[in-house]
């Protein structure tokens, strides 16, 4: 038997935390070491088990693992990654290491600054954790039941993780707003997971919640179609859809920096790709049905979060709305159905997850600082923070989907797709990119080149070569896949070859 | 090494400098200066070697030098990035290569290299001049090197390969990077001195202006390639395509779908070529250091818009037929026109020495793009390049004058002169010769002087074409807007050179460095012989002398290679009476002018641009934000949005109450718990007073209930 690579970069976290809580609460830097060391492995691993995908010149699932675990009910351990997840593995392995990496909490005694985690890191890192352990799970996941077991599992801590460690201001507020959005939308779908599994049983009489099992489960057109939207919506809902969207930048806001680098990178892309895998792949006929209704919801999302992004103050809720405005872009990529918005939304959930664990990345390290994401309070810090600068406006450059960088290998074919299906929806929707860039363009000259307040002259300190390192291997993400398209895009192709196979079988 | 591998590597070498620069060597100004430099020259190398092989080719336009590698997989096919150099290319990386480079041989002059690091200059800021003390212990104020002049070479460096990118392109997607890449270093060079706030504001501006343009753009692209599957010139520019293209009708204004194609891809060059009504950024982009608005915004930059026409030029005539200009023409045919007059109306009242030259740089744009409209390919290549040299002459002896000025201004150490206004200058023919020969040439080039420039040969071939294929609108339009721009320069160029200094600063001023000079000359030269090349075939007595090179050259890259016109007299004799007249009537008004109050076109209506900015600021700018502060944040998000989110609590919690005050208290709580309770308890209490402890009693209650319940047993159950 080949090496379990998917359930040990799964089921990593779990262990790893379990570990971290029966240290002492005192010794910090142990804890620390433990999850560092944890999220560099499964980097490596997830890196190791794309690039084996990528070069070894595989379709399909592959690194199938199958266990029994309730045969009775016909549950069972079932992972396996495809090209549409695979690169969201690796993404989750990026923003576990660089989340890890930002919130080392040095405490600076010189300018008495105080980045990253210093409250109770066991705690944090092992709830993090948990969360990691149990995106992973969703994206490798072929069992239906366990995909939702590990759904359940992924948006739970984020209320301790947001209710203990985020902004006094809003914590509970946000943490309460964002367990009732995404407990509300995971139950509408468990409905639907469960009529599927009914369903399936009555028209063949197997028991299982086997998904590609599930996909030749003969599901008759008008089940399809009563069936599709409370499935999709339920779990786009965590994919930031208009207009179920509203919990996100609230939650974006009061989180700590690396649950927010976790929250918009990965978490909002579990919502994205379980609609697809659950609702798009299982239910086609539905999703043909229904695509004008998901593509108008997203099409405003695009629009509409870019709108708010614009006059926002705050850095944080900025980077918050324009998450919704490109999410919806990866919605909108599903809805076309067709080849290259499939591929452009497969390309922008990796893109955008790396540009916004960036973007808030390097939101935190300024905050930490100035102590305000207020635009207008900020300035001057491209002078003090220049590697942090860099990396936020080559996150800017993504956003705005300059050629060279992913943002442009992404929104390309999403626009190209949506031109294909309903040109005047690609009109309307450019039009988020022009405001994207103002918006972007604006945060840029107020808050790195502008002349910086008197006020935190002398209190920007450097930030740490951890924080570099982070920043580097975000950015870094961005340029290769911007000028190599084919380290992903190829791979991604495959994946969107068998959704096309599923949509035209229907 | 094979023609094609040297074309591969021709925009490589100013990218590797930016990196070589950002990496390595900003600490260094020299070394800086040598990197970036020396890729310009590097590239400049590869070009001409390229020029000189293209021109060796016969047939260059059936068969021009291509090459393609896949680049980003959809679905069957790839989207390539790959280089083309056919005639046109050819003649376009000529003056692309002598540009750029002779503009980067000046940056080292005009950002002060060798001079002392200055007094209070910092980072974000134009220098503003040090003191130095000489041997005899006097103190003198000279100019202070750039505090970011590595910086410079590094963003210029990355430019540079953005238009070479862009020229060397064979599809619309690699050439809309280069494009892309334009805009960004565009915004980077206009807000180099990003400490100043108008510097910030008019980078955004320049980027915001060109990206509304773009978007339409990429959606061009994406139609075209939803139409073709591909996006390479020469797969679409097969005639079958083109036929299929131009019959295929779109519904939207009785365009076709090529016609709409175009028109997408026009409105792109709209805002990167500055034309009306995406022309505001471009006066306020002169905000850059000098010579970026040569390179950017008279050589390079605004030229790839043009160029960009150029290159969809089969699709845009794809249902032309010779006569009757299509749909799509005629927009850009009226937008070139209007723009040419338009811009020229507001450069007459224009008094900074670099915004005359921004506004005579969107008006001659105009000139090109209303060539192209009307089907007149060769002229607007023509007049392309020859623009290219002589603005880029021009710019950079704008910014000759005004580093002469500054001089002035630190040697009198009154820092309230502004060294860009015109009215503060005069005489300056004396103290910068070279500045002012070489500036003379470009605007004579500009104004059309007849026979000598370049310019006057490439104008009046756009006037024939109007002429000769009977646009009299456009014909009438542009011998206007030439008037004006003979009219403008003279202008210039009085109140610049020629009288006497108006201020104390402009009797001080100074002749530049050699490598500020240099770029001049060599820019002065081209300004005067490229027009040679393009010599009409019919015209009176130089006709046919010089064989028109260009016209068969440039004319080769069309499938049907465009006739040369009937030489007629009509548009020969109004480009010279517009020339002449337009220089003769400038020098007349100017001559005696000695301040601002004696100009009689400071016309507040014109000296504020028509009031454009005010109109979008109102139009656009307050509505977007008032639509997305107002309706979308407030309304729609926190208002309705939020509002259901906020009622389900509510609601909740007015169920959770109902139930306890209706159901939970009174029935569950009183009748089963509370109820269940009160029975035991009074069962209790009832029961209580029968235990007292006395044997007797329980015997004789034992008895009764024995009595009783065998009674009952016996009558009920056995009897």
């Amino acid at each position: 038997m080949n090496f379990p690579i998917l359930s040990v970069i799964t089921f990593l976290p779990f262990i790893a935390a379990a570990i971290m809580l029966m240290v002492p609460a005192d010794r910090k830097t142990e804890v620390r070491g433990i999850a560092l060391a944890t999220a560099a492995i499964d980097l490596l691993l997830a890196g190791w088990m794309y690039l084996q995908y990528l070069t070894g010149d595989m379709t399909g699932y592959q690194f199938v693992e199958t266990y029994n675990w309730l045969p009775a009910l016909g549950i069972s351990l079932k992972f396996g990654v495809d090209g549409m997840s695979a690169p969201l593995v690796l993404l989750t392995g990026i923003v576990m290491f660089t989340g890890v990496l930002i919130s080392w909490g040095d405490y600076d005694e010189k300018h008495h600054i105080s980045a990253g985690i210093q409250d109770r890191p066991r705690e944090f890192f092992a709830f993090l954790f948990l969360l990691a352990g149990g995106v992973f799970g969703v994206f490798v996941s072929l069992d239906l039941f366990m995909l939702f077991f590990f759904y359940e599992i992924a948006v739970f801590p984020m209320y301790l993780l947001i209710a203990i460690w985020g902004w006094v201001k809003t914590r509970e507020y946000a943490a309460m707003k964002l367990t009732l959005y995404l407990f509300i939308g995971s139950v509408i779908a468990l409905v639907g997971a469960l009529v599927m599994y009914w369903t399936q049983y009555q028209n063949t009489g197997i028991l299982s919640f086997d998904m590609i099992q599930m996909e030749s489960a003969g599901f008759s057109a008008s089940f399809q179609y009563a069936w599709f939207l409370p499935v999709f919506f339920g779990f786009a809902v965590l994919g930031g859809i208009w207009p179920f969207h509203n919990w996100s930048p609230d939650g974006h806001v009061a989180a700590p920096t690396a649950v927010s680098m976790f929250h918009a990178g990965v978490l909002m892309k579990l919502g994205a790709f379980a609609a697809l895998r659950v609702g798009v792949m299982l239910l086609p006929q539905g999703a043909q049905q229904w695509s004008w209704l998901v593509m108008t919801f997203a099409g405003v999302a695009v629009v509409y979060g870019a709108f708010i992004a614009f006059v926002q103050t705050d850095l944080k809720y900025m980077i918050g709305f324009s998450s919704v405005s490109h999410m919806g872009l990866v919605v909108l990529g599903v809805s076309t159905l067709n080849h290259d918005g499939l591929v452009g939304a497969g390309v922008q959930m990796f893109s955008h997850g790396v540009m916004t664990a960036l973007f808030f990345a390097v939101t935190g390290m300024i905050y930490d600082r100035a102590h305000t994401r207020q635009i207008p309070e900020l300035g001057g810090m491209m002078k003090a923070l220049p590697f942090a600068g860099i990396g936020f406006i080559i996150g800017g450059l993504v956003s705005m989907g300059m050629p060279g960088f992913s943002g442009f290998v992404a929104e390309f074919p999403i626009f190209m797709g949506v031109w294909g299906r309903q040109w005047m929806l690609a009109v309307v929707a450019s039009i988020s990119i022009i405001i994207t860039a103002a918006y972007i363009m604006i945060a840029i000259r107020r808050v790195f080149f502008g002349p910086m307040p008197e006020k935190l002259e002398g209190h920007i300190s450097p930030i740490t070569a951890l924080d570099k390192v982070a920043i580097f291997t975000l950015s870094g993400c961005m340029v290769i896949i911007g000028i190599f398209p084919a380290v992903m895009v190829p791979m991604v192709e495959k994946g969107v070859e068998n959704i096309l196979r599923l949509l035209g079988g229907a | 090494m094979t023609t094609e591998t040297l074309i591969w590597l021709i925009p490589l070498p100013p990218l590797l400098a930016f990196f070589l620069i950002v990496l390595f060597t900003n600490k260094n100004k020299a070394l800086s200066h040598t990197v970036g430099v020396g890729a310009a020259f590097l590239s400049w190398l590869g070009s001409m070697i390229v020029f000189a092989r293209a021109i060796g080719v016969e047939h260059l336009g059936a068969h021009p030098f291509e090459s393609s590698i896949n680049w980003l997989p959809l679905g069957d096919t790839w989207l390539k990035v790959g280089v083309l150099v056919d005639p046109t290319t050819a003649a376009v990386l000529f003056f692309v290569a002598w540009t750029i480079f002779m503009i980067f041989l000046y940056s080292v002059g005009y950002h002060n290299f060798g001079q002392p690091a200055g007094d209070h200059d910092h980072m974000g800021l134009p220098p503003h001049g040090a003191t130095v003390t000489d041997k005899d212990g006097h103190k003198h104020a000279v100019l202070s090197v750039e505090p970011m002049y590595s910086r410079f070479f590094a963003f210029i460096g990355l430019f540079a390969f953005g238009m070479y990118t862009l020229v060397l392109s064979d599809n619309l997607l690699t050439l809309f990077v280069g494009w892309e890449i334009m805009g960004l270093c565009s915004y980077l060079l206009i807000g180099f001195w990003y400490a100043k706030p108008s510097a910030r504001a008019a980078g955004i501006k320049a980027f915001m202006t060109t990206r509304i343009g773009d978007v339409f753009m990429l959606l061009g692209i994406a139609f075209l390639y939803s139409a073709t599957g591909t996006l390479t010139f020469r797969e679409i520019f097969t005639e079958e395509t083109l036929h299929v293209l131009g019959s295929t009708p779109t519904g939207v204004f009785g365009l076709s779908v090529a016609g709409l194609i175009s028109i997408l891809l026009f409105i792109g060059t709209i805002g990167k070529s500055a034309q009306w009504p995406l022309h505001v950024w471009l006066p306020d982009a002169m905000e850059g250091p000098t010579p970026v608005s040569a390179m950017i915004h008279a050589a390079t930059m605004v030229s790839a818009g043009v160029y960009a026409v150029i290159r969809m030029f089969p699709l845009l005539t794809a249902d032309f037929h010779g006569h009757e200009l299509t749909t799509a023409m005629s927009v850009v045919a009226f937008i070139g026109a209007f723009t040419a007059i338009f811009a020229a109306t507001i450069a007459v009242a224009q008094n900074d020495i670099k915004r005359v030259l921004a506004y005579s740089t969107i008006s001659q744009l105009g000139f090109m793009i209303a060539a192209l409209g009307m089907g007149a390919y060769v002229a607007a290549v023509f007049h392309l390049i020859t623009h290219a040299f002589f603005k880029a002459l021009l710019f950079l002896g704008s910014g000759s004058v005004i580093h002469g000025m500054e001089h002035g201004v630190l040697h009198t150490g009154n820092h309230h002169v502004d060294p860009q206004d015109m009215f503060n200058m005069g005489g300056l023919r004396k103290k910068m010769p070279i500045t002012f020969w070489t500036f003379l040439i470009g605007g004579f080039a500009l104004s059309g002087f007849p026979i000598i420039t370049a310019g006057f040969w490439s104008k009046d071939e756009i006037l024939a074409d109007a002429f000769g294929h009977g646009h009299w609108v456009v014909f009438i339009t542009l011998a206007t807007a030439a008037f004006l721009t003979a009219f403008y320069t003279m202008r210039q160029i009085t109140l610049t050179f020629l009288g006497e200094p108006r201020t104390k600063e402009a009797e001080h001023a100074h002749e530049t460095p050699w490598t500020m000079t240099t770029p001049l000359v060599v820019l002065a030269f081209f300004a005067v012989t490229y027009g040679w090349v393009g010599i009409p075939e019919h015209f009176p007595l130089l006709g046919g002398i010089v064989p028109n090179w260009f016209h068969e050259f440039v004319g080769g890259t069309l499938a049907e290679h465009p006739e040369a016109l009937e030489f007629s007299w009509v548009p020969l004799l109004t480009s010279l009476g517009v020339a002449l007249g337009g220089l003769f009537f400038g020098w007349l008004a100017y001559r005696n002018v000695t301040s601002v109050e004696q100009d009689k076109l400071q016309i507040p209506f014109l000296k504020n641009k028509y009031y454009f900015d005010e109109a979008y600021d109102f139009l656009f700018i307050q509505p977007a934000f008032w639509f997305s502060e107002v309706f979308v944040s407030k309304w729609m998000d926190k208002g309705v949005i939020d509002s259901i989110l906020h009622i389900f609590g509510p609601t909740t919690g007015g169920i959770g109450s109902a139930i306890r005050n209706y159901f939970d208290v009174p029935v569950v709580n009183r009748f089963f718990g509370d109820g269940s309770a009160d029975v035991t308890y009074w069962i209790g209490k009832n029961l209580r007073p029968i235990q007292t402890g006395r044997i007797q009693q329980y015997l004789i209650l034992s008895m009764v209930v024995l009595f009783v319940v065998g009674g009952l047993v016996y009558f009920l159950l056995l009897a």
